[in-house]
């Protein structure tokens, strides 16, 4: 399986559609516009749409709570997920979820979760539906390195292998559990780790999109297969804090800038496929250019957009009570 | 109808589910038992038999004996219920929610309002509760209030057999996340079941005696020991209307109520420890919203405030009993006049 | 024991029966009784009625006292002639309770059964009493069951084989009722017929189940000996809706209370355990939409769809119509202008239940049609 020309654009035009949305929010948070607290993927988005660019309706992921950019690359409506964020009725989860839940299930998007380690078991019981029902689909967690010393993170490594479910676990090593460095917290490694669970285990450039896409297509295509499940080591950065208002003082001078001006994934990819005449400049330029108009209405739509109703609040607490 | 246990009735209930429902599948520690090993399949069928058989009629595919893991299976059974299964997990001992606090309260419970209504979560979580098995302090426990406090949640306390099976079926069909709290002092209990299957709505309570002059609401198998204690007032010529509310959420508040409001006293028995329980949870409703109704203090039977003991000599004197029963009621009575 | 001693027992009324609260006596130690008087009340958890002597003689002890329970088939009286003395019926009375032992085969001797009347169709049922080649065959109404005859099978079956059916969409027997018309459950009642060898039986139905008899009446003349209706759908359109749709509808056994008491005249009779039974029946699987669908089928727009009156004249059998002059369900006065060749009998003080409300003459009535 290849990327074509409509595939990279498309995957160029996610990736730019969550740095641009992410920018956005940082921004409108920083204006007081947005409420509660927001934790942003600028700086990962080739992992989400490394990964997720395999992926249709039937295979479910379930997100953490810097979940916008696999919202955005699983296909949820960014005009909805601004909503969200700002809690308008409109929201995709009429202004009840937030940024850290939101969520389309008709999308195979299980949710962000403002829980660390809260994915990893729902995947293993999505996984389960795809194999019980024989959906063919499959079923990925995305993790971060702070949920990988959870102990539902290791359960569910465990029970996905025991059960040969379809399951893939994408750890995202961005560096820092909020302020605590992976260097210092994560004993051994995530790829020996899945290797004493009998999983196949590799580590991979999160900043680099192709490469994630391969060792992604590689673990999707074991699961689809029956061959069960896998972990994806994806190392990366994350440019602004763990949360909006963090001030960052625990990395490294020029940490972020470094990273930004030598191995943005935006710039890799629009290098790699300039460069390799996959497509041209000014192609990308339109997506950019699209997206940043996109993104400036959804902001709008979502500021202009009512609040939910009194009569909102006790409903959807159950099916039927 | 026929004779029926109380962990048959359980049985039969999942297991005509499972055969109405191909997306029913079971999960849980030893549920079968066995797994992997050199002697007997289906081994256990649950830790205390409830499942027996059902492996053998709906193979290890939908019988899922499960690693030592409640956090990630009952997150996994909250996953597949958001997917589209409709497990049936089993929590062998209530005592054990500990470990998958988050999966329950967290997950399964919020994933409808958080998601703005557009998630289905048909979970449903079997559980071992109560005390009198000298089974000490982390293999006792009733904790039911813990998972009535939270929105989301279903919870249904199932007092004899034939409750056993209609709210173990409605929960099965119910798409919402349901815990069932089973006694484990009942499951030898028998009466008559029907074979056929039937589901009882959750939250009608059932009045199973109709008297005049104090009303007990009692939870789970505390509504036998309420029963006992109305049938042998009645030689006093005390009559008592008995109120099991069969599940804690959503509660019967209109029967709570109504009967409460005819006699005008009211005792509530409730096997956990008594803060923050259905006892004070219900006082509360009461004299919130009948006060005046009352011709009497309300008075509560439940388990006192400390862990389940050990030693049968203490675990007697835990346990609610007919006899406090009585004593409440006869005081209730007193005060009254 | 002497055999001029006579022992009256506890009855058993209907399957779950397994004790009875003697209410009152209704004579007096000392009191010559005759067989078939009422002589006490009785009540059991599920309903309260006249009992019936069942011998004539001289009543000479109470052993069972008012507001006493005993379990079915202990000794509520002693009668004996004049010249046996007191101090033999003491010994007749201490031997009885030194050998009385629960026997629960005795105390619950028949059990419903089941027969398949097409594959995956079965039809419960209770039959009672020695074969006969022409069995009284009970046919219950809307939402009832094989237990509604409680006080009239087994005190029948001492002279006749009786059989007592769940009709499709009742009790234990099958959900499924087709197109739900009335016809269709004649059918399949004629199919359990076929399937029990019963090639012609006495006819005994209530409501609905009267509705049902007669339509097999005319349909199968041949398998017909005797009809007795009571309260039967089919001769008027007037039929309270309240009633039926509250039966459907009510989950609650308060609520549902209100409901069922429109059945009978006297309410005080009807405990919670029949209507707890009524509750259950409505929660297992297939009874609402068959309910529902037998609703508007034969009682659309809140009228009874059959006109079965006309059919009276094409009857062979002996029929006979019973009715309670405060039905609240079906009007007696659908009793009215009747062909004279029937036999008509209206109870005053009587609800939708002459065969509950008014047990022993009703049985009687059935006793002699049934005799000829």
């Amino acid at each position: 399986m290849q990327l074509n020309r409509d595939d990279l654009k498309e995957a160029y035009r996610r990736m730019c559609l969550i740095r641009e949305f992410e920018d956005k929010v940082h921004d409108e948070f920083a204006a007081g516009n947005i409420p509660g607290f927001v934790h942003l993927y600028a700086g990962e988005e080739a992992s989400a749409v490394g990964v997720c660019m395999h992926l249709e309706d039937r295979d479910a992921i379930a997100s953490t709570h810097r979940g916008h950019g696999h919202c955005i690359a699983k296909g949820c409506d960014a005009e909805g997920m601004m909503s969200e964020i700002y809690g308008k009725k409109d929201g995709l989860c009429g202004g009840k979820g937030g940024s850290m839940h939101i969520a389309d299930l008709s999308k195979g998007m299980l949710g962000a979760n403002g829980i660390v380690g809260g994915g990893p078991p729902l995947i293993c019981g999505a996984a389960l539906t795809a194999k019980t029902l024989k959906t063919g689909g499959v079923a990925i967690a995305f993790l971060g390195d702070g949920a990988s010393n959870q102990g539902t993170t290791l359960e569910s490594y465990n029970l996905a292998k025991v059960w040969n479910l379809p399951a893939i676990f994408v750890v995202e090593d961005n560096g820092y559990a909020e302020s605590t460095a992976s260097a210092w917290s994560v004993a051994g490694t995530q790829t020996k780790r899945a290797e004493g669970f009998g999983m196949s285990g590799v580590e991979v450039d999160g900043h680099d999109f192709f490469a994630v896409w391969e060792v992604a297509r590689e673990a999707i295509e074991r699961a689809r297969g029956g061959e069960g499940p896998s972990l994806i080591h994806v190392k990366l950065n994350r440019y602004y804090g763990h949360f909006e208002g963090d001030a960052i003082t625990y990395k490294g001078e020029d940490e972020i800038d470094k990273i930004k001006a030598t191995k943005d994934c935006l710039n890799l990819f629009k290098q790699r496929v300039v460069e390799t005449s996959l497509l041209e400049s000014d192609e990308l330029s339109e997506i950019e250019g699209n997206v940043k108009s996109y993104i400036d209405q959804c902001a709008a739509t979502a500021t202009s957009a009512s609040p939910p109703a009194e009569a909102d609040l006790m409903t959807d607490v159950y099916v039927k009570y | 109808m026929s004779v029926k246990s109380y962990r048959q009735a359980l049985n039969e209930a999942i297991y005509q589910e499972m055969e109405r429902d191909e997306r029913v599948v079971v999960m849980g520690e030893d549920i079968a038992g066995g797994m992997g090993a050199p002697g007997e399949d289906d081994a256990w069928g649950g830790v205390l038999g409830v499942t027996k058989g059902l492996m053998p009629k709906f193979g290890r595919d939908r019988v899922l004996d499960t690693p030592i893991s409640e956090s990630a299976f009952i997150g996994c059974a909250a996953g597949a219920a958001a997917t589209g299964l409709r497990p049936v997990a089993e929590l062998m001992f209530v005592d054990f929610m500990g470990v998958c606090f988050d999966q329950i309260f967290n997950q399964a419970a919020k994933f409808r309002y958080m998601f703005g209504g557009k998630a289905v979560t048909p979970l449903v979580i079997r559980t071992m509760y109560g005390a009198g098995f000298r089974a000490a302090s982390q293999h006792s426990q009733c904790l039911y209030p813990l998972f009535t406090h939270i929105p989301g949640l279903k919870v249904a306390l199932p007092s004899n057999a034939y409750e056993a099976k209609g709210l173990m079926t409605q929960a099965i069909r119910d798409d919402d996340p349901v815990v069932i709290f089973e006694h484990k002092a009942m499951y030898d209990e028998e009466m008559e079941v029907p074979d056929e299957a039937y589901g009882i709505p959750f939250g009608e309570a059932n009045v199973t005696r109709e008297g005049d002059d104090v009303t007990l609401v009692a939870f789970g198998r505390m509504v036998n020991l309420a029963n006992e204690a109305a049938d042998s007032l009645k030689a006093s010529g005390i009559t008592c209307t008995v109120v099991d509310p069969r599940t804690t959420s959503p509660l019967d508040t209109e029967t709570i109520l109504e009967t409460v409001s005819e006699t005008g006293r009211l005792v509530v028995i409730d096997e956990a420890h008594p803060r923050c329980n259905m006892a004070t949870d219900v006082s509360a409703l009461v004299s919130q919203e009948i006060f005046s109704d009352l011709k009497a203090p309300v008075k509560m039977v439940t388990a006192p405030h400390c862990p389940v003991p050990f030693s049968p000599a203490l675990e007697d004197l835990y346990i609610p009993s007919t006899a406090k029963i009585e004593a409440a009621v006869r005081e209730v009575l007193g005060k009254g006049h | 024991m002497s055999g001029n001693i006579e022992p009256i027992l506890m009855p058993k009324w209907g399957l779950a029966m397994e004790e009875g609260m003697l209410v009152e006596w209704q004579v007096e130690e000392g009191d010559a009784i005759e067989k078939g008087q009422e002589i006490a009340d009785i009540e059991t958890t599920k309903i309260t009625n006249a009992f019936e002597s069942p011998l004539t003689g001289q009543l000479r002890r109470f052993v069972t006292m008012d507001g006493e329970t005993v379990p079915v088939g202990f000794l509520l009286a002693v009668c004996a002639e004049e010249d046996v003395d007191d101090a033999t019926i003491d010994g007749f009375v201490r031997d009885f309770k030194d050998n009385f032992v629960l026997d629960e085969a005795a105390a619950g001797a028949a059990e419903p059964e089941t027969v398949e009347i097409q594959p995956g169709q079965s039809i419960r049922y209770m039959t009672m009493g020695s074969d006969s080649d022409e069995p009284i065959l009970f046919v219950h109404g809307f939402g009832g069951g094989f237990d509604n005859w409680m006080l009239n099978q087994e005190a029948l079956s001492e002279d006749f084989q009786t059989y007592a059916v769940d009709l499709p969409g009742h009790g234990g027997s099958t959900k499924q009722i087709g197109d739900g018309e009335l016809a269709t459950l004649t059918d399949m009642l004629q199919s359990f017929m076929s399937a029990m060898k019963i090639g012609r039986a006495h006819l005994v139905g209530h409501s609905m189940g009267g509705g049902i008899a007669l339509d097999l009446a005319t349909r199968y003349p041949d398998q017909v000996a005797s009809l007795s209706l009571i309260a039967p759908v089919g001769f008027g359109p007037d039929i309270n809706m309240e009633y039926i749709d509250g039966f459907i509808t009510q989950t609650r056994a308060r609520k549902l209370r209100a409901v069922i008491e429109l059945l009978v005249d006297d309410p005080t009779g009807i405990s919670p355990d029949m209507i707890e039974d009524i509750i259950k029946y409505k929660r297992l699987d297939g009874v609402g939409p068959a309910l529902e669908l037998l609703r508007d089928k034969n009682m659309p727009a809140g009228q009874q769809a059959s006109a079965l009156k006309d059919r009276l004249d094409d009857l062979v059998a002996p029929t006979q119509i019973i009715w309670g002059r405060n039905d609240r369900i079906i009007p007696a006065s659908h009793a009215e202008g009747l062909p004279d060749r029937l036999k008509i009998q209206i109870y005053d003080d009587t609800g939708h239940m002459p065969h509950m409300e008014r047990a022993n003459e009703v049985n009687a009535l059935i006793s002699a049609i049934v005799k000829g």
